[in-house]
């Protein structure tokens, strides 16, 4: 029995002897969502899960995510899991800043999406107070299964992205509306 | 010989007379109230003294109580051990609600340093002497002190929530 | 941006500007932020350095402060457990035990035995995960990432047991006043046993890994010592204070839930540097297997929670069914409980030393006044102690030895 592997399935496109023709845009995204290195911004509780994530039992190096970089300069996306406070919400957008495009951000948990069970006065509810969010994964912790999920909807929407999403109206707009 | 609650009560209150009041067992716990003027040398005496020897400082706390009188507002709480009896020991002292202030323990006990940090970010009460005493939890350009009792729990500057959710009315609010 | 950056009447620019080492090299500071690799959890250290040794460290923390104490106070006590959970999220049910055991001390609940027991092998289950975790990172920081990947794995068992208990995986949330809420399942049981057959396996395995490799012990024998007297002096409690060989327990001291009917020993270390708290956490780890196979084997029959229906939700069947329990449920929900005015310190041994809970009460549902003895915060002012003198590697080795959570320190 052969086992063959599961390699991610070709954009659509015109095949022939020694070419393929597609979209530029496909390609690229392809590249870009099968490759997306994350920062993990852990913080709290949600980090332990996100530990859980990248060890061997649910191994979030399968999508592409093998290489965590500490480094913003070097990361793609941002992963921010944990309570983020008022006191900490300056240097997330430090870390955000530094980043280069393309680049995207996951708010994992609760705290991190909108503040959790942490209604108070020093608690930021919700990092999407401070940088532009792509995806929102609740719970709290969410499941290992669940933050792959949002990898993966961070995947889909990588893949459908124009190459040069930072020049158009739409984004500038959101970063205006962050002071970034 | 196993140290008795009657012996340290007898030992304190013949060293500080009226200066420390109210022994008692409180559950498993035995505790009394110093003055905040004398607090320093009766935690001095619990620990040099080699028949207390409490040498392990549990925890140091503050609690607010409005409701009490002037000089009984801020309260702060020792808690001491003694590891080779085995025994614990409360020591409260209360404080005066507008300007609480009560010598530092930092030069018997180093890990005291944090934990009065804590206490004067949470409420504001000064220990005299401590080094470095400045907000250790909270934001260093915060004014207020969180913990006591009218600073509220929420955010009040938040513009997104929605009161009907939260069961607040015009006229519960 | 520029409110971040060192100002320049920090003390350290001015011990700068007046030191210069006889070679002429000056000193210099270096920022290890709140985000970084190595550090677990935010917290800040400034650090003046020369070259590449340490001369004096400057701790910032309390980038996660959640204003646990001010939640507390408005929060009934069966609220107050999914607060305890995320202190130190590593060993979750050791805090929702300890917090119980607070409310069951202040209302002079008596637990069945057999809540004891189980409530006994799910502390020491956490106790394991958290040693876990510490000691696999710490190979992490020196370079060994297999171990970790390995011995993870197990953790992952563990969390299978805690879903059977109580749904959860991580901030478990579990029990309840008087005992637990439901009775283990027997799938718990089974994936106990699997997990008490496959476990020391692999633990043996992962000791061997590091106890006698060369690189290891180079990287941690003497370095980051605490002598006994300063231990004591700064507050250190649990596996960090045994290390520097003293062997102080909570749950031998002390005990509650029924610890005393079980024999373990308190493993000490001599030198407290860090391979003596590597080595101490290791042991701790065989004798929180022996103690569960000891309740395992002991675990009597009986209720799994204490009979008080003012504080414990009765079933929802008789909810619906029986007037009594509808008025039970409705007056435990809104919170019309006989609540004492009280004031209560619980201390247990927690992963990392004695977690104490000191709960003033005034009669009403929400506590007066609750404050967490945090261990981590009281021994992490140690930290700045340690490193002094070290160099930079070894401050990373050191921090991860001592098993700070952030959660527990800012909470």
């Amino acid at each position: 029995m052969e086992n063959k592997p599961n390699i991610v399935a070709p954009p659509e496109g015109v095949v022939g002897e020694g070419f393929f023709a597609t979209k530029l845009n496909d390609v690229v995204g392809l590249a870009r969502a099968n490759s997306l290195w994350p920062l993990p911004f852990a913080t709290s509780c949600c980090g332990i899960e996100f530990m859980a994530t990248m060890a061997s039992h649910y191994d979030l190096a399968r999508f592409g995510s093998e290489r965590v970089s500490f480094s913003p300069r070097q990361a793609d996306m941002l992963m921010v899991m944990g309570t983020i406070s008022k006191k900490m919400a300056p240097i997330l957008r430090q870390v955000y800043e530094q980043m280069s495009e393309p680049r995207w951000v996951i708010a994992v948990g609760a705290c991190a999406s909108s503040g959790g069970v942490f209604d108070t006065y020093s608690v930021l509810q919700g990092i999407d107070k401070v940088i532009p969010v792509d995806v929102y994964v609740p719970g709290c912790p969410p499941r290992p299964e669940q933050i792959v999920d949002g990898v993966m909807q961070l995947q889909e929407l990588v893949k459908n992205e124009s190459v040069r999403r930072r020049n158009s109206d739409e984004y500038k707009e959101l970063l205006a509306s962050y002071n970034l | 010989m196993a140290l008795e609650t009657t012996y340290i009560q007898e030992n304190l209150t013949k060293k500080f007379g009226n200066n420390v009041l109210n022994f008692g067992m409180k559950r498993d716990v035995f505790s009394f109230e110093a003055t905040s003027q004398t607090v320093h040398e009766v935690i001095q005496t619990l620990k040099e003294d080699e028949s207390l020897n409490f040498h392990f400082l549990t925890d140091i706390c503050g609690v607010h109580f409005p409701d009490n009188d002037e000089n009984q507002q801020f309260a702060v709480v020792y808690h001491l051990h003694n590891w080779i009896e085995n025994i614990r020991i409360r020591v409260t002292t209360f404080l005066n609600g507008d300007n609480p202030e009560v010598p530092t323990t930092i030069d018997l006990f180093k890990s005291a340093n944090w934990m009065e940090r804590e206490t004067w970010d949470f409420y504001g009460i000064n220990f005299i002497g401590h080094p470095q005493l400045k907000r250790i939890l909270n934001m260093e350009e915060m004014v207020s002190h969180p913990m006591r009792k009218e600073f509220p729990l929420e955010d009040s500057g938040r513009t997104d929530k929605d009161d009907r959710f939260f069961g607040r009315t015009k006229s519960n609010k | 941006m520029s409110e971040l950056l060192l100002q320049p009447q920090h003390r350290y620019a001015k011990i700068i500007e007046n030191t210069r080492n006889e070679d002429g090299s000056e000193l210099s500071i270096l920022n290890l932020g709140p985000t970084h690799p190595a550090t677990h959890g935010i917290f800040q250290n400034i650090l003046l350095m020369d070259g590449e040794r340490i001369v004096d460290a400057e701790p910032t923390i309390g980038y996660i402060h959640r204003a646990f104490e001010k939640i507390a106070e408005n929060r009934p006590f069966y609220q107050i457990n999914v607060l305890t959970d995320r202190m130190n999220y590593c060993s979750s049910p050791i805090n929702n035990m300890a917090w119980w055991m607070t409310v069951e001390k202040l209302l002079k609940i008596e637990v069945p035995k057999r809540a004891q027991y189980l409530r006994v092998i799910v502390m020491e289950l956490a106790r394991i995960t958290d040693h876990l975790i510490c000691n696999s990172i710490l190979g992490v920081d020196t370079g060994a990432y297999t171990g970790f990947l390995y011995v993870f794995q197990f953790r992952e068992k563990v969390y299978e047991i805690y879903e059977e208990i109580c749904g959860a995986r991580l901030t478990t949330n579990m029990g309840r006043i008087g005992g637990f809420e439901r009775e283990w399942s027997e799938e718990a049981f089974k994936k106990l046993d699997v997990f008490l057959e496959e476990f020391p396996v692999a633990w043996k395995e992962f000791e061997n890994l590091f106890v006698r490799n060369r690189i290891f012990i180079d990287r941690t024998v003497n370095v980051g010592s605490i002598t006994a007297e300063d231990a004591m002096q700064y507050g250190l409690t649990g596996p960090n204070l045994r290390g520097a060989g003293i062997d102080y327990d909570v749950r031998k001291a002390q005990p509650y839930s029924s610890y005393e009917d079980f024999e373990f020993d308190v493993p000490v270390g001599q030198s407290g540097d860090t391979y003596d708290r590597f080595c101490v956490r290791n042991a701790e780890v065989w004798e929180s297997l022996s103690i569960i196979r000891q309740a395992l084997a002991k675990l009597p029959e009986g209720p799994i929670h204490a009979d008080v229906p003012d504080y414990y939700l009765p079933p929802k069947e008789e909810v619906y069914t029986n007037m009594e329990a509808l008025i039970y449920h409705f007056k435990i929900v809104m919170g019309e409980v006989p609540v004492p005015v009280d004031e209560i310190y619980h201390a247990v041994e927690g992963g990392n030393g004695e977690l104490g809970f000191y709960l003033i009460t005034d009669g009403s549902r929400t506590p007066y006044r609750l404050h967490f003895r945090r261990p981590c915060f009281i021994y992490y002012q140690a930290y700045t102690e340690m490193i002094k003198g070290t160099m930079l590697s070894d401050a990373i080795v050191i921090l991860s030895s001592l098993n700070v959570i952030a959660g527990e320190l800012d909470a």
